[in-house]
């Protein structure tokens, strides 16, 4: 018997050497550490044309290794939890509304990037330590569909303050500030026009006014907003969501329509900015400096606007016609400082949760 | 394993509880001894799986959490706890996966009656089909059932009814989910059952009814119980239904530590929720375990082929008539929407966004990715995880196959556990434990397979126990006597007799492989995304052809999944000339 039970033993030894043999095999196939691949952190959301990562091997010899990891929040708080240890060189993908927690937690080395001087100042929110570089901007703004607003003669809102007349009663669908970062953005837009002490009561009336809450972007836009093409059939002609969302109904079609089927409240927007910076602990400082360089490149900054549907930071990079066609410039998009912001989020969101949910 | 000498029936089955004669004692101790060092043998794979992928990742997060500047924060778990908002979610979290358990059993069980006895055109395919909902990623399949019950959905138009954003809503779609769970688990072993049992009962007098409860239902409690336990956990960890369909107003357990962990980065208040959501899974495994203890028996298994036949009589008809339509309302109208949203595209009805799939991936941005690659990454992930799924929980079986004693059904539990634990949890643990060398598997594909086994698992070891267990052990010591060694015993035996269970086991592992988003997407590399992962991208974007590709790759997800299952279903068919 005792052979058999030898057998038995050696195939489950053999079993676990096969199983390990697939992890080493795993081990074999990342190459994070050799000198000639830089590794980006980043969200699920990057994306960048593979010519102009092509262009960037070219010019420095160092390959780019994408490394994602869920929505922009959960790749923050991963790479805040792998501080010292980061799983690449350099991160990307940090928003103003998180920019403070990473800042706090010393993720990043001081580094300048080219071409910073192309950038406007506004949008260096790091400018005495250079700890994150901005890369690229969007506007959150509630949006409207063109069709509706035509047929029932009415004038589409334009503000905030618009939002709570009548005329716009039950139209308005937004997401969970808690869990969308849309949600949040339109929250903060509101506290930075009415105060600390004001937007409680704004959003008191536009609960009043029949604001409709849904958990995420993709529920608002393509579930309820009645202008999106794709989805069902929504029947809320103002939604949440970006300043590029327009340009990007358009982006598919096969013949240019004169304008987009959405419009944007430009009195409703706030202002994002993303920021990238060189990882604490990085294994290829020099590859994640040149990177660095290149994300700030006006080759890269105009490949930005169609990959990702947001705006180059550089003053210089020329716009895509579809962005200049179908997009609006948002002049006086609401901003709030990251400290601030790091401060006041959480009893903020509690505080619009107990008053809207 | 061995048992020496030919030993009356009943007493070998005590002989299994425990209890040996004091006739075979010495022989039966090396035996006993043996078994035992067997027994271990075959759980060290198991073990040393579930400590490393599991058990050290979730603790490392949960210390993580708990454990501050060198110090231990108790104090947070009383904080926590006594938060009237945690007790409202726990509470939630609680009875919507009792109701909702309760109602996919009372939904899915004719269903599994339907599919174990009777025979009909197209039922291969159909079962394959009830199990698609299973692998579909919750936004695309929350959003085709809004279409279904939401305002202006199918019931809305018909006959004025709407449940978005109710609890009804919720509940509905999570049998939409998991009806496959109870048609494949109980249906599996429903199939084997011999109906001359209950024809005996029936010929010695006992109504109909009274026949079913003395008979088939005993013998299927453990099954149903399995099948309960798997459709509990899962609807306890409920994510993205609760979120599409509940709105903002509901959050379970699983979407707290969601926001606590990947939004707010809370890891004490993460912490305390996961050590909640582990002590609630804990206790109702406990209950599990102490309902199914006494149940399990052996029976007679036969070839599932011999138990269907043609419906016979008004009654049958009625019955099967009535499950054909409840999955075709409740399961095959959605999956119907999502289709039909893949060819609506801006000229009328076509293959627009299937060519665009094709051809946005040849021009060249990093965000998008030829389908057919999505597709070939989401098989080998998946056939990847189903092989370690196999491996893993087929051991851990067999291992489990005696009456166990109090240390193995604690393993037993912790086989479970991965089902009833956050993915977020998961996700985050691997990348703060496994990133050490030997065990630095942060940038390495294989994380990807590993997570999606975990919940493949526990699947393999609940189809195979129930089955296992019913083998007579008669036949297992019938053959040791002839002198087969205990390989050749579970090799001519064992495996024969739950070669179906294997191949449905094999076929959740598969589906679940298929359909995992919420470990997955913290974990997949970006260039080698699969379906799901693939999906939630495109949702994320505006624009009517990135929303028709969505459902294009939905769709395609879905007939990855059937042909998937299909297959797997027709390796079983070859083989069951064996039983």
């Amino acid at each position: 018997m005792n052979s058999q039970l030898r057998r038995v033993i050696s195939a489950a030894v053999l079993g676990s050497l096969a199983l390990s043999a697939l992890v080493g095999c795993g081990e074999d196939t990342k190459s994070g550490s050799d000198s000639k691949t830089v590794t980006l952190v980043t969200h699920d959301s990057f994306a960048a044309s593979k010519a102009v990562l092509k262009e960037f091997t070219k010019e420095t010899g160092y390959k780019v290794r994408v490394q994602a990891g869920g929505d922009a929040g959960a790749a923050v708080n991963q790479a805040i939890l792998s501080k010292g240890h980061p799983q690449g060189d350099v991160f990307f993908g940090v928003d103003n509304t998180l920019l403070s927690r990473t800042l706090d937690n010393d993720l990043f080395s001081p580094y300048t990037a080219k071409g910073l001087d192309k950038v406007p100042a506004a949008l260096q929110l790091d400018r005495a330590e250079h700890r994150v570089t901005p890369v690229d901007f969007g506007d959150i703004c509630v949006n409207y569909d063109r069709k509706y607003f035509a047929d029932k003669k009415l004038t589409p809102p334009r503000t905030l303050d618009d939002l709570t007349k009548p005329a716009y009663k039950n139209l308005l669908v937004t997401e969970n500030a808690a869990t969308s970062s849309p949600g949040l953005g339109f929250l903060l837009a509101t506290a930075a026009k009415y105060g600390d002490d004001g937007w409680q009561g704004y959003w008191k009336k536009l609960r009043a006014n029949g604001v409709e809450v849904v958990d995420g972007w993709e529920q608002a836009y393509y579930d309820r907003f009645s202008g999106s093409a794709g989805g069902g059939k929504g029947d809320r002609p103002l939604v949440v969501s970006y300043a590029s969302s327009p340009p990007a109904e358009v982006a598919d079609a096969k013949t240019k329509p004169g304008q987009a089927p959405t419009g944007v409240a430009t009195g409703t927007c706030f202002r994002q900015v993303e920021f990238a910076g060189l990882l604490n602990g990085a294994g290829n400082t020099k590859g994640g400096k040149a990177l660095l360089d290149f994300l700030l490149s006006k080759r890269f900054q105009e490949d930005v606007p169609l990959n990702m549907y947001v705006n180059p930071v550089r003053e210089d990079a020329k716009l895509p016609e579809l962005f200049s066609r179908y997009g609006v410039r948002i002049a006086d998009s609401a901003t709030l400082a990251p400290q601030k912001i790091a401060k006041n989020r959480e009893p903020w969101v509690k505080t619009w949760s107990s008053l809207v949910l | 394993m061995v048992l020496a000498g030919p030993v009356e029936p009943r007493e070998n089955r005590k002989a299994a509880g425990g209890h040996r004669k004091a006739g075979t004692a010495g022989k039966a101790d090396g035996g006993g001894r043996r078994a035992i060092a067997l027994r271990l043998a075959l759980m060290a794979v198991p073990l040393a799986f579930f400590a490393v992928f599991f058990a050290y990742p979730v603790a490392a997060i949960v210390t993580r959490g708990l454990r501050v500047g060198g110090q231990w924060r108790f104090g947070r778990i009383g904080e926590v706890v006594t938060d009237p908002a945690t007790l409202d979610v726990l509470w939630f979290t609680c009875w919507q996966a009792v109701a909702s358990t309760a109602l996919t059993l009372a939904v899915a069980l004719p269903g599994a009656y339907v599919f174990a006895r009777f025979d009909f055109p197209g039922k291969g395919l159909l079962r394959a089909v009830v199990t698609v909902p299973f692998v579909l990623p919750t936004v695309v399949a929350g959003s085709a059932f809004l279409a279904l019950l939401g305002r202006g959905g199918v019931l809305d138009e018909l006959w004025g009814m709407r449940f978005d954003t109710s609890v009804w809503a919720i509940l509905l779609a999570h049998v939409f989910f998991n009806y496959a769970v109870v048609v494949r688990t109980v249906g599996g072993l429903w199939a084997q059952l011999d109906p001359r049992q209950e024809e005996a009962a029936r010929v010695l007098g006992a109504s109909r009814l009274s026949a079913w409860r003395r008979v088939t239902l005993p013998a299927l409690a453990p099954a149903v119980a399995a099948a309960a336990l798997m459709v509990f956990l899962f609807t306890f960890t409920s994510f993205g239904v609760i979120q599409i369909l509940g709105g903002p107003r509901y959050a379970t357990l699983e979407v707290a530590i969601y926001r606590e962990t990947a939004q707010l980065l809370d890891l004490p208040t993460a912490a305390v929720l996961t050590l909640i959501q582990f002590a609630a899974v804990a206790a109702v495994l406990a209950l599990h375990a102490w309902t199914v203890r006494r149940r399990e028996s052996a029976l007679r298994l036969v070839d599932p082929g011999r138990t269907a036949r043609r419906p016979k009589g008004p009654a049958q008809w009625a019955l099967l008539w009535g499950v054909l339509a409840v999955v075709a309302l409740l399961i095959v109208t959605p999956l119907a929407v999502l289709v039909e949203r893949s060819l609506n595209g801006p000229d009328g009805y076509g293959f627009t966004y299937y060519e665009a799939l094709r051809s946005a991936a040849d021009s060249g941005g990093t965000f998008f990715v030829a389908p057919l690659e999505a597709v070939g990454n989401s098989l080998w992930y998946a056939a990847v995880a189903t092989v370690f799924a196999l491996v893993v929980g087929g051991l851990a079986a067999a291992a489990l196959t005696r009456r166990p004693g109090r240390l193995v059904r604690g393993f037993d539990a912790l086989l479970m556990l991965p089902l009833g634990t956050s993915a977020v949890t998961v996700g985050f643990g691997f990348l703060i434990a496994l990133d050490e060398p030997p065990l630095d598997l942060r940038a390495s594909w294989v994380l990807v397979p590993l997570a999606q086994a975990l919940v493949g698992v526990p699947f393999v070891v609940r189809t195979m126990l129930p089955v296992l267990r019913a083998v007579d052990h008669r036949l297992r010591e019938a053959a040791a006597v002839l002198g087969a060694s205990p390989w050749r015993v579970w090799r001519e035996v064992d495996l024969p007799l739950v070669g179906r269970a294997v191949a449905v086991a094999a076929g959740f592992a598969f589906a679940v492989s298929l359909g995992e988003f919420g470990a997955t997407v913290f974990i997949a590399r970006p260039d080698h995304p699969t379906l799901p992962v693939a999906i939630a991208r495109f949702l994320g974007r505006a624009g009517q052809l990135t929303y028709g590709q969505a459902m294009a790759l939905s769709t395609i997800l879905m007939l990855v999944c059937a042909g998937s299952l299909l297959a797997l279903e027709r390796i079983r068919t070859d083989r069951s000339g064996e039983f």
